[in-house]
């Protein structure tokens, strides 16, 4: 069975890398995997899209409207435009920062209000947290993508040290530690948002 | 065996490898780039950025005509340029090994059309063979070695956005060791004067009918059995996966690898065993067209669009087949088209153009979004060069426009073929006024070298154009060099320039704000005591300022402390640049 996740965002929050590594992590569990990106002119700030597909043989590189397991959105905004592409079971996990387009700038259009409320109200399954004040608590705002990665962690049986076997076979040397702790941070606030309060402290506790 | 995951393109440069590749030329260009930049990446192969793709595939050709395997790549608009030699290299042939790879964009992610390249395949009459994955993408690109050798020609590798920019699992091999072919002077096979190219003609005809018989029998095409006949799909590329990702192995699968010369046995052979044939392709209907040459009436085009990018949900939807959409967010969202960066230094110049309401001929590259609200500061954007050319035609027919109009051209866009239109502006004097955009980089496909930065593909020092001397040896007496964080100034230069009566070049040169040698002064703060919320700042397009509660607000995760809004400001809200300051 294939499952599908996406990445969504805003070009330069680093959503390629975010993908990266969950494609090495299911590579290392023996899964078919494929990781579909968009390079080039999208990237200069604009609505971005990852698809991550495993399983034991994946065909389509890409995943479509209604057939996402997880999405994750680097943003508010994003995760509402995005959400069509979620499964009726599926889980959107995004970060709840808000990121002006252009043409609220300009003031052609207005960001719409309460977005994760209404998500919730429209029955999706939502999981949002402030990973950007998590990101800049590591010392920078670029580590977004791992925190939420850190969250996600939450939704597979990948031990703490395959996950971070993973950040470490992607990102330079010097930024493994910062990483890390991102990934950190975002696994703890996971156990908050999932009301996982349990499961957190035997893990401190072990 | 270690298996990994790779881009197509990462997967195609280590086919490069394996085969045992050692020269490579290429041009950026969206979705393509990566086979080069990964390629270089291998200490066994030269690896370059040419200034254009002519250039690429004509030096890939003298190093194969010297005896190494050898690659040029490209993106589809690319192969336009490329055109001319390819239709020749169709006669002379090889002498070692020469792939051609070109990646087409259905979608138009990163592109001014989609065009679909397999046409140059078959109007060139050279073979074309089409990965489906990462996996077939450094396969293929072996094949295609051996083709070339065994065939005498050149082989097109066509990648699409989906190949190109998907991750699959790859197995990787060791590299071949591959003897030099030997050079010797064969006039009658090199020299395309018209007495040998006509004795060409009928061999180039008679390779492809050899061809077509390899490909019925060489595996290349593969027929995957179905448990139903009812239906038999023939489909090639990233269209296969979305066939299997819907029917599995429903119905059987005619995938064809070689996508010119198609097997006209193997095709006929595989559509009397179904009840219906059906073709899947992107773009337009090449392989439906075939089969409707061999007296098939296959459903394709008629059920099929030929716009844009297909996907599992076309191919299910033609087929009745209906998916739930859960979750639909009701209210009209705001688009997030891209923007050029903060503190990208094109923002300045396109403030002043649309200001003063010049009419500006574009180019490609990042600087196209100057088109985009509300700097809206584009008239016109065709290919690679025509930003000058057509500013000298317009100019020659409108000399009453010619001081209010520029063109706007990047510098590895100008050293593409935005030099040649410049010679036309000098040899056949219109008074024309070219900005070039120098941002020391190719920006939107990543940050690539040329030849105006001094650096090579592999990182080295290298040769350095220098873009004032060439103007002025081309004959442009007017050559003026601006910093575009400088609004005043620059204004200043364009006004004296367009008023001048004589062609004129304004070099605007600021390196890329994404470049990470580039210091930057750190984002600013708005003083909101000062701001009075007028809004002048948000003329300029920046993604970093916004307002709120009536005043100007500063992201500080984007902004790089540029100055130019400071300079829109005249409450004293946001300060200068400090550098700006001291002018």
């Amino acid at each position: 069975m294939t499952k599908n996740i996406m990445i969504v965002g805003v070009g330069g929050q680093g959503t390629l890398l975010a993908s990266k590594i969950l494609g090495k992590l299911f590579l290392t569990k023996d899964y078919d995997v494929k990781v579909s990106e968009v390079h080039g002119m999208s990237q200069r700030g604009g609505s971005v899209v990852t698809y991550v597909r495993y399983g034991d043989k994946v065909y389509s590189p890409i995943v479509d409207k209604g057939e996402a397991d997880i999405i994750i959105s680097f943003e508010l905004l994003e995760a509402a435009r995005w959400v069509e592409y979620l499964k009726k079971d599926g889980v959107l996990i995004t970060n709840t920062q808000q990121i002006n387009p252009m043409p609220v700038i300009t003031g052609v259009s207005k960001y719409p209000e309460n977005i994760k409320k209404k998500l919730m109200d429209m029955g999706v399954q939502v999981e949002g947290f402030d990973a950007l004040t998590l990101a800049e608590e590591v010392g920078s705002p670029k580590c977004v993508n791992i925190v939420l990665l850190g969250h996600l962690s939450h939704h597979f049986d990948f031990t703490e040290e395959e996950w971070h076997e993973a950040i470490r076979s992607c990102v330079k040397e010097r930024f493994v530690d910062m990483n890390i702790k991102a990934f950190e941070l975002g696994r703890k606030a996971g156990y908050t948002v999932l009301n996982r309060i349990g499961d957190f402290i035997s893990n401190v506790i072990s | 065996m270690s298996k990994c995951l790779m881009l197509g393109n990462e997967a195609a440069a280590r086919g490069l490898y394996e085969a045992g590749c050692e020269f490579v030329s290429s041009y950026p260009g969206t979705p393509s780039t990566e086979i080069t930049e990964f390629a270089a990446k291998y200490d066994d192969i030269y690896a370059e950025w040419a200034p254009n793709e002519k250039v690429a595939m004509e030096s890939a050709f003298g190093a194969s005509f010297a005896g190494k395997r050898s690659f040029c790549g490209m993106k589809h608009v690319g192969l336009n340029v490329a055109a001319d030699p390819l239709f020749t290299l169709s006669y002379t042939g090889v002498n070692a090994g020469l792939i051609i790879g070109v990646a087409d964009d259905p979608g138009m992610h990163s592109s001014q059309n989609e065009q679909d390249s397999r046409h140059y395949a078959i109007a060139s009459k050279v073979p074309m063979l089409e990965p489906s994955d990462s996996a077939e993408s450094k396969e293929y690109t072996k094949i295609a070695f051996e083709l070339s050798e065994k065939f005498d020609t050149p082989v097109i590798l066509k990648m699409c956005t989906r190949v190109a920019h998907c991750q699959g699992i790859v197995e990787l091999e060791d590299r071949d060791i591959v003897e030099d072919v030997e050079y010797v002077k064969d006039p009658q096979k090199y020299i395309m004067t018209p007495a040998n190219a006509i004795k060409k003609h009928p061999i180039v005809e008679e390779r492809l009918e050899k061809l077509r018989k390899w490909a019925e029998n060489s595996g290349i095409n593969r027929i995957e059995e179905g448990t139903s006949n009812e239906y038999g799909f023939i489909t090639s590329s990233t269209c296969y996966n979305y066939v299997k990702e819907v029917f599995g192995d429903k119905y059987p699968v005619l995938k064809i690898g070689l996508i010119n010369p198609l097997p006209n046995n193997t095709i006929l052979n595989f559509a009397s065993k179904v009840n219906n044939l059906v073709v899947v392709e992107e773009l337009d209907g090449i392989i439906e067209q075939h089969c409707n040459t061999l007296g098939l009436k296959p459903i394709g085009k008629d059920k099929f669009t030929n716009l844009g990018e297909f996907s599992q949900t076309i191919v299910a939807n033609a087929f009745g087949i209906k998916k739930e959409v859960p979750f639909t967010f009701k209210e009209e969202l705001p688009a997030r088209p891209p923007a050029l960066c903060a503190g990208c230094p094109h923002r300045g110049i396109f403030y002043v153009l649309h200001n003063r309401d010049i009419t500006v001929h574009g180019d490609i590259g990042c600087y196209t979004l100057g088109a985009m609200p509300p700097l809206n500061a584009l008239d016109s954007t065709v290919c690679m060069g025509a930003s000058v050319s057509g500013l000298h035609g317009f100019n020659k027919v409108a000399p009453e426009r010619a001081n209010n109009t520029v063109a706007v051209i990047g510098d590895s866009t100008f050293m593409h073929s935005g030099v040649t239109g410049l010679i036309n502006i000098a040899y056949n004097e219109s008074n024309s006024t070219v900005i070039i955009l120098d941002n020391s980089i190719t920006g939107m496909t990543g940050h690539q070298q040329n030849p105006t930065t001094g650096i090579n593909l592999k990182g080295d020092p290298a040769g350095k154009v220098c873009l004032e001397d060439l103007c002025k040896s081309i004959g442009i007496k007017r050559v003026r060099v601006i910093d575009p964080y400088d609004i005043k100034k620059s204004e200043q230069v364009i006004i004296d320039e367009l008023d001048a009566d004589e062609p004129s070049v304004i070099i605007s040169r600021r390196p890329c704000a994404l470049l990470k040698n580039v210091k930057h002064p750190g984002p600013i703060k708005c003083d909101t005591e000062k701001c009075v919320g007028c809004k002048a700042c948000m003329r300029i397009g920046c993604p970093a300022i916004s307002m709120v509660k009536d005043k100007a607000f500063i992201d500080e995760t984007l902004c790089v402390g540029c100055g130019v809004c400071g300079q829109m400001c005249k409450m004293g809200a946001l300060p200068l640049r400090k550098e700006a300051d001291n002018d």
